[in-house]
């Protein structure tokens, strides 16, 4: 079936299920960031590297869940001039090859309305979206906006999370069930593993969409852990943004080099 | 019952992780605040600790000066020189009862960090303050009484490097150690209950000022003035005077290099587009995107591009208009009230009172004398 006649929901629903890795692996893409051009090759790469979804990133003044590594590349995509149009142009590019599901905060995605900012990304071919400043209870406008556009909103747990919030949350995740692994910011931790298996349980038993952890996954060996504990999907940011910042003067090689390491990682 | 909205705004615009923290909060308050003990407790530490009730104090070379009378409240001679230390102790007292044993702050021109660490040191209690690096310069001796007093400052160096990014930082210090960690936010912003907690603490003032001016004069202000960057020591103030309709309520925002250059601190002045700033819908300066945009002004405690969602819900209303007071005039109404009046205010407040200077007409006026401005000479006598 071709990308057009299926909806965002339903191109999300089948990368997971058709991903031939034990889970399905989705890297983090910073729009605008070193520069717009980059960042669309950057995407293309992650296609080639064995991304099943990609999250795009829009860069933001004040990105509050981020830490330090993500802040600094949405810093410097701003002041190399990326704007909203700019990131959707690179969600259009992408989502012809992988579903692409838009990371974007809450200011940016209510200051034109939540209507007509979701009906523009939908016009990109993107298939979700994910603000992850807007709890449950502040999502009712977006939601609606999500779901008359055929788009997931795709929601955030934590482990801190109480169980009353986990079971509504996860009756309200559209897409996927997007599975904080720490408490905390983005960014890279050693050794943060041995709790996996419980957060994903925690999770599973909450939905029916696919789970999939992020927040301090970076190495093929966390990707594996994050797959042994039964998670569907695996998210990695920083550790890819962070191979942009160290190689600018070929990101796409470096990137490529650390998709090539989580693929092994979640190797059959 | 804790307000989560005023109107259309307030709200709890904040990552997953916090939500659980937010809602023990609401409850440690809902209990605290029925619980005559905790009230005992922190009146009985405002009294002896901070020295409350602080004196209203009429203002008579200023008040021939305007041809009417002034009368100030001196939250400046409030403990640690502010009326931070009213919201500080009863968080303080609060986070005590929830068994956090770590307290984070944010702070712009260092009063509301000295008050965080000075309660912090009374009640032996880690404390974390972050503070933008422009602000660690322009504002260096609170940052050496935050350190005396044994809090750790960390300068924050995103951005513009002022309370915006520190308010930001001290957010995701919070996400991360929340588990242990209670986020003494200074003002009245921030995600619900955040913004009705702290009107909670801070509305004392008012009711203190109510009282001392039906003594004083046998009646109410007809005008009531306070600066506004977040909006603590104006909703303090207003608190007590919002059911008496004749009573004007005045917010005086930064009008930093003029409100038509764009750089200012201004967003309830100026209108627009309500935005979401640090866990809340409120008046925000913001691009057509919806980037926060940077907010100017020589005061540090007002250089901030938000401002209390209640501020904007009462604007809405017409209950209280805000105005904005520019870097130039706030300067000079900071020299003049310690020549008039032998009071140095901080340069927050001396926006307030370089609004009554510039306003020509009015009656009885209570203007909140929010801080001191010893932290401020450096910056105002080292000006060209």
């Amino acid at each position: 079936m071709s990308a057009q006649t299926l909806s965002g929901v339903e191109r999300i629903a089948e990368a997971f299920s058709a991903t031939s890795k034990r889970a399905a692996l989705m890297p983090y893409l910073m729009g605008g960031f070193p520069t717009l051009d980059q960042s669309l090759e950057i995407g293309e790469a992650y296609v080639q590297g064995g991304a099943d979804l990609i999250e795009l990133g829009v860069p933001y003044s004040d990105p509050l869940a981020d830490g330090p590594v993500i802040h600094e590349a949405g810093t410097r995509a701003l002041a190399a001039g990326a704007s909203v149009g700019g990131v959707l142009e690179v969600a259009r590019a992408i989502s012809s090859s992988v579903p692409v599901v838009l990371m974007c905060y809450a200011n940016m995605v209510l200051a034109p309305g939540a209507e007509p900012f979701v009906e523009r990304l939908a016009r990109t071919g993107a298939c979700g979206l994910i603000v992850p400043d807007l709890p449950v209870g502040e999502a009712p406008e977006v939601r609606q906006a999500c779901e008359a556009h055929g788009l997931a909103l795709v929601p955030l747990v934590a482990p801190t999370t109480t169980p009353e919030r986990m079971a509504m949350i996860g009756a309200q995740a559209r897409g996927f069930l997007y599975t904080v692994s720490v408490v905390g910011t983005t960014g890279e931790r050693e050794a943060l593993a041995g709790q996996f298996s419980e957060i994903v349980a925690r999770a599973k038993a909450s939905t029916t969409v696919p789970v999939a952890l992020g927040f301090g996954i970076g190495t093929p060996e966390q990707a594996r852990l994050a797959a042994d504990a039964g998670a569907d999907g695996v998210i990695v940011g920083t550790r890819l943004v962070r191979a942009v910042s160290e190689a600018p003067e070929d990101p796409v090689a470096a990137v490529s080099a650390v998709l090539q390491g989580l693929v092994a990682g979640l190797e059959r | 019952m804790l307000e989560h909205r005023f109107g259309d705004y307030g709200g709890q615009y904040v990552p997953e992780t916090l939500m659980p923290a937010l809602a023990e909060l609401e409850l440690a308050w809902q209990s605290a605040r029925e619980d005559e003990g905790y009230w005992a407790k922190l009146r009985e530490l405002l009294r002896d600790f901070a020295g409350r009730p602080t004196p209203l104090y009429r203002a008579g070379t200023l008040s021939e000066r305007v041809g009417r009378a002034v009368y100030l409240k001196r939250e400046d001679l409030n403990h640690t020189g502010s009326h931070k230390l009213n919201n500080a102790l009863g968080q303080a007292l609060l986070a005590e009862r929830m068994g956090k044993r770590r307290i984070i702050a944010e702070t712009g021109a260092g009063q509301h960090g000295v008050a965080t660490a000075t309660v912090c040191a009374l009640l032996g209690i880690e404390c974390v303050v972050y503070m933008g690096v422009e602000d660690t310069r322009r504002q260096r001796p609170n940052v050496q009484r935050m350190e005396l007093l044994g809090a750790t400052v960390r300068p924050v160096d995103a951005g513009a490097k002022t309370l915006k990014e520190a308010t930001s930082a001290a957010i995701r210090d919070w996400v991360t150690n929340v588990k242990d960690t209670h986020y003494v936010i200074g003002s009245v912003v921030g995600p619900a209950p955040y913004p009705a907690l702290v009107r909670d603490l801070q509305r004392v003032i008012g009711d203190e000022a109510r009282e001392q001016m039906l003594e004083r004069e046998g009646r109410l202000p007809t005008r009531v003035v306070a600066c506004v960057g977040g909006g603590s020591n104006a909703i303090g103030m207003f608190t007590a005077f919002l059911a008496e309709d004749q009573v004007e309520l005045v917010g005086v925002e930064a009008g930093g290099e003029g409100i038509e250059t764009k750089r200012h601190g201004a967003p309830l002045t100026v209108g627009g587009r309500a935005g979401i700033l640090h866990g809340s819908r409120s008046a925000v300066m913001q691009d057509e995107e919806g980037q926060i945009v940077e907010a100017h002004s020589v005061s540090a405690g007002l250089d901030y591009p938000g401002a209390g969602p209640q501020h904007a819900f009462l604007r809405d209303s017409g209950r209280a208009r805000y105005v904005a007071v520019t870097d130039e005039q706030a300067i000079e109404a900071f020299k003049l009230l310690a020549r008039l009046e032998g009071i140095i205010p901080a340069l927050e407040t001396a926006h307030a009172i370089a609004w009554v200077l510039s306003e020509p007409k009015g009656d009885l006026d209570l203007v909140c004398l929010s801080g001191r401005g010893d932290k401020d000479l450096a910056e105002v006598l080292g000006r060209p």
